[in-house]
């Protein structure tokens, strides 16, 4: 299992051709207390930059966008209930989606978490 | 005894009452700014070369009992008839509780917007009462807390039913029988944005599968009330979204929207109680179902919890909104009608259900005996059912009628050539009635008698005004209370200064307020005819012609209800001015990334494409990179959007190079208006460059807040652009009206007007020179404790400063919010929090603040950073102490106290008054608590009590 970081400050877990997809720490704590997750359904397919979801706090709204080019498997319906637990663990519990990926070639300009870091320093 | 001359002059209404400090207090300030002379600190703040060539005058400045007699004679020049026009504006009896308390009493009229709730609180528990009141009378679950007019409010729904629709098309269906004025603003609005706007009748002309959405007006222009149910469910059927306009007194009587499936209802509450006004201001309302409350427009109220877990009110979802949204945003509605909103719903509490319901049957009746009347004479009334307007086809007639009832003390409405409408109301008297049955040539006597013509398939049987609020008991004694206890609640001019920047919070003098009560300004229905409008007349075009004078523009439109309405007109004279040569592929507008949000809303709006110009080191617009984005744009250039003094609080030395840039590649220069306080009589932006501009007549020119709106925003354009500004369909027939009535909300301007008059040219010179002197003052006192971003290079800002509190967040863990939250101790509304930079506060003192209220808020900032060092120095804990635990209640005092630091301390730092300590209601707010549990209605009674225990 390999993890990417995109500029936009969300992260996928590959695993073959599929892949978690979620936000950074680094993110979540821009965003202060998250209060709403709004996220697309199962067998939605979406292109690379495309914006797949809403997530908004107190002070910020903010668009997910597609790290790349694939469908929704599943999305995570406990985020969008209990929204806070983006603030919780936007990096385990708060994963947002498990999609499929159309072109791994697209994995390639994708930041590792080094570079991520670098990235946010 | 002998006397002596001084130089006091007690009549000097511009120096001696709206000017803040004294001539003495100006040499003090000025000694600690280290300058000679008033001249000299002004020549430091403002670029020579942009100055305004000759001073501005208009003659002497009046005396208010002065002022007060000229307007007088104006007034009289309006003459109030009896107005059975109808047409979205009914005579309503303002209960006179109401109109003292609320309407007239600087507690209210004077607040800000409710953005920091530890202080609003009373008036977001009347905006609550206000969204629960038109929740229940709709029948749908939420409602936000008021919006410009009913024109507007139809237009934000028919823009959110496009963005909610899961239809792809792009055609909106409009009832020909909403009123003229709703139809005109929704196709101003729908052109730019792509929406094909079939204005039909229902029943023939509406292709359900052809629509993304439709709206009706319920009662009809004309009187007709049809159950839409069945329509509503084929447009379901089709993923379209039903839109009802619905008066909100007949649905004290009739099926609310709700129950017929509506999904959008909006509307005007002007008859709960608030004047006609000659258009305006009233509030006008959206509500929606559950679903679609995050595409809402519009501010909305919402219960959430303080600190200590007590109720406590606050704005909720505000990242739907365009301060933080911008050009994705639902809209540009900042300022609304929040006095105009609380005025209806203390008329729902004053009556009760009850009473309302009473209004509304009493209005029937009378409406079904004129009716009856009217058969006996001959004449067919129609419809057959109605609730209170009625249509007679008078053919031939219709001038001889008209001119008959007009002699008879009453105004009818005019429809076509031949059709004569009449609209009854809860002032309508029996003497009325009568006179409507002289003019159509009949002198009748009738037996009372009680008959509806409701219709039966129409009628509402569900309840509303169910919760306790609206139950009290009717007497004057405990309203009056209950207006005086919600006021206490709230912190407004009338305390304090309130230093919020961009947002001009100056005087609202009482002179300046007195003639908006006046009869001849407040009882005329906005499309009376133009001879009993010549007061009206006189005072739009002498006002108009001083703001020409101040701007330097040739031309002026009334029409915008606030700023963002004013830059969204602006923004459409530009596009009309280009299609009308030709130019139909100007598209662009540059914006520079600190401008205020409502501008890439409007220009979105307005159907631009907004480019984001960047910001340089110093705040300044990158001049560089505009000349790029210009030159990249040249074939597509619309317009840019600039603010002046910038929203970061300096004179620009480039603004003339930006407007030459856009005007060199075919562009047109929008300034905003905003900062007009640091303009006036000293640059003209309509000779700097400028083509077009909004004024925020509610911040540079006085009219009150009023706790987020009323508000005016008109604009002024060169020459060029004048035969493009909005027009109307009640006055010259052109396209593009963007309020309901021709002049927007014209029984404010009396406010403006008299401002003008009594500070004359060389007063309002004045005002602007001392205000920019008070921003000066304020940042020299902070100097060493805060530092003040952007400056010019002479060091000096121009009428706000940005003070920077990062530097304690990163050393104290001391945020924005805490320095905010521990100004409420000291007795201050916060400056404006994080805007235009994150974590800074931006403070606009304004002229009308004398120098002890500037010291006192400059004691209370400096304690605060002294609070901080004790953080930074470890004296005292870092998550336990005075900032983190502010505002500090009189609950926290009644408890054990437990916390490192005195009560003296919590509760009278340096600011903080000992006798008339400013008590705030509640602790600090948890805002995610809300917005994560949205409750926009009252909550049950059991919650008021736990608040009272």
């Amino acid at each position: 299992m390999t993890t990417y970081f995109t500029e936009d400050h969300e992260w996928l877990s590959v695993e073959g051709d599929k892949a978690t997809v979620g936000i950074t720490e680094h993110a979540a704590e821009q965003l202060g207390e998250v209060v709403f997750v709004e996220l697309k359904d199962p067998g939605e397919s979406f292109e690379k930059g495309d914006e797949i979801g809403v997530i908004e706090s107190v002070k910020a709204a903010s668009e997910i966008y597609a790290p790349i080019t694939g469908e929704v498997l599943e999305a995570n319906g406990a985020v969008v209930e209990t929204p806070g637990m983006v603030n919780e663990g936007p990096e385990s519990t708060a994963w947002l989606y498990k999609v499929s990926i159309a072109d791994s070639g697209e994995l390639e300009g994708l930041m590792d978490a080094e570079a991520y870091k670098a990235f946010v320093a | 005894m002998t006397f002596s001359l001084t130089d006091y002059l007690p009549y000097d209404f511009a120096n001696r009452r709206h000017i803040g400090p004294s001539p003495a207090e100006m040499d003090e300030m000025l000694e600690v700014l280290e300058v000679e002379s008033l001249d000299q600190l002004i020549d430091e703040s403002v670029p020579q070369d942009i100055r305004r060539e000759q001073t501005l005058d208009w003659g002497r400045p009046l005396s208010e009992r002065e002022m007060l007699y000229r307007i007088r004679k104006v007034a009289e020049k309006n003459r109030v008839l009896t107005s059975l026009i109808g047409q979205g504006y009914y005579g309503t009896t303002t209960p006179p509780a109401i109109q003292r308390n609320i309407f007239e009493n600087p507690a209210w009229y004077t607040a800000y917007t409710p953005y920091q709730p530890e202080i609003s609180q009373g008036r977001l528990e009347a905006l609550l009462n206000f969204q629960t009141m038109v929740s229940d009378l709709t029948g749908l679950e939420i409602a936000n807390a008021s919006l410009l007019d009913e024109a507007t409010a139809a237009a934000e729904a028919m823009a959110m039913a496009h963005r909610v629709s899961k239809s792809k098309l792009d055609r909106f269906f409009v009832d020909e029988n909403c009123h003229p004025q709703n139809i005109a603003v929704m196709q101003t609005r729908a052109e730019p944005l792509g929406i094909e706007v079939q204005v039909g009748n229902p029943a023939n002309d509406l292709d359900v599968s052809q629509v993304f959405g439709a709206i009706f007006q319920y009662p009809g222009t004309y009187g007709h009330v049809v159950d839409r149910t069945s329509v509503i469910a084929e447009l379901h059927a089709n993923k379209a979204i039903a839109i009802m306009i619905a008066d909100p007194l007949a649905l004290a009587l009739l099926k609310p929207p709700g129950e017929m499936g509506a999904d959008i209802a909006v509307g005007s509450t002007q008859r709960f109680g608030v004047p006609v006004g000659y258009g305006g201001p009233h509030a006008a309302y959206m509500a929606t179902k559950d679903s679609y409350k995050r595409s809402m427009p519009g501010r909305i109220v919402g219960v959430s919890i303080d600190a200590r877990g007590n109720k406590a009110y606050r704005l909720a979802l505000q990242t739907r909104e365009q301060h933080i949204r911008r050009e994705k945003a639902t809209s540009n509605v900042c300022t609304a009608q929040a006095l105009l909103a609380v005025m209806a719903s203390m008329y729902a509490v004053f009556h009760g259900p009850e009473g309302i319901k009473a209004i509304a049957q009493r209005v029937h009746r009378k409406t079904v005996r004129l009716a009856k009347g009217l058969e006996a004479l001959g004449f067919k009334v129609e419809p057959e059912t109605f609730f209170d307007t009625i249509t007679v086809n008078v053919g031939a007639l219709q001038g001889v009628v008209l001119k008959a009832a007009v002699q008879n003390g009453v105004n009818l409405r005019k429809i076509g050539s031949d059709r004569i409408g009449i609209s009854l109301d809860e002032k309508t008297r029996p003497a009325n009635i009568e006179a409507v049955w002289r003019a159509f040539g009949g002198d009748r006597h009738d037996e009372p008698m009680e008959e509806y013509r409701l219709p039966e398939t129409a009628l509402r049987d569900s309840s509303y005004l169910t919760h306790p609020i609206f139950h009290m008991n009717r007497a004057e004694a405990e309203m009056t209370r209950y207006m005086r206890r919600l006021a206490d609640r709230d912190l407004a001019l009338d305390r304090a200064m309130i230093p919020l920047g961009s947002c001009t919070m100056k005087l609202n003098a009482t002179a300046e307020m007195l003639p908006i009560s006046w009869r001849e300004f407040s009882e005329i229905h906005p499309f009376a005819p133009a001879d009993q409008v010549e007061g009206y007349k006189e005072l739009i075009d002498t006002l108009s012609d001083k703001l020409c004078q101040i701007t330097g523009y040739d031309a002026i439109s009334m029409q915008p209800n606030s700023g963002a309405q004013g830059e969204f007109a602006g923004l459409m004279t530009i596009r009309a001015y280009h299609r009308a040569r030709g130019d139909t592929d100007r598209d662009v507008c540059l914006i520079p990334t600190s401008a205020h949000g409502t501008n890439p809303a409007s220009a979105q709006m307005a159907g631009m494409k907004v480019v984001v110009v960047k910001a340089a080191e110093n705040g300044d617009i990158d001049v560089e990179d505009f000349r790029a984005k210009a030159e990249a744009n040249s074939a597509r250039l619309a317009a840019c959007m600039i603010t002046y003094p910038s929203t970061h609080g300096v004179f620009e030395e480039t603004v003339r190079e930006v407007c030459a840039i856009t005007h060199e590649h075919g562009g047109q220069v929008y300034l905003d208006g905003a900062n007009m306080n640091a303009m006036v009589g000293l640059v003209q932006p309509g000779k700097i460059g400028a083509d077009v501009s909004h004024l925020n007549l509610h911040k540079t020119f006085c009219i009150p807040h009023g706790g987020g709106g009323p508000g005016m925003g008109p604009i002024g354009v060169r020459a060029h652009l004048a035969p493009y500004l909005p027009g109307h369909p009640e006055t010259d027939g052109r396209p593009g009206a963007v309020s309901a009535a021709p002049y927007g909300s014209p029984s404010i301007l009396p406010i403006s007007w008299a401002y003008c008059l009594l500070m004359g040219g060389s007063g309002l010179t004045q005002a602007t020179r001392v205000a920019i002197l008070n921003a000066n003052y304020i940042a020299k006192r902070l100097h060493g404790a805060f530092e003040v971003l952007f400056k010019a290079p002479s060091g000096r800002v121009a009428h706000e400063c940005i003070i920077d509190t990062r530097p304690i967040a990163d050393s104290a863990g001391v945020t924005v919010d805490d320095v905010a939250k521990r100004l409420v101790d000291c007795g201050f509304h916060a400056p404006t929090m994080s805007w235009p930079v994150a974590g800074t506060l931006m403070v606009e003192p304004t002229e009308s603040e004398p120098k002890a209220e500037l010291d006192r808020f400059c004691d209370a900032m400096l304690a605060i950073r002294r609070e901080a060092a004790d953080i930074e120095e470890g004296r005292i804990a870092a998550d336990n102490n005075p900032l983190k635990n502010a505002p500090h209640t009189v609950e926290d005092l009644v408890g054990e106290w437990d916390r490192p630091y005195s009560r003296e301390q919590a509760c009278f730092p340096p600011g903080a008054f000992r006798v008339d300590k400013y008590w705030p209601p509640v602790n600090r707010v948890d805002n995610a608590y809300g917005d994560r549990q949205l409750v926009c209605t009252c909550p049950p009674l059991e919650d008021y009590a736990e608040a009272a225990e």
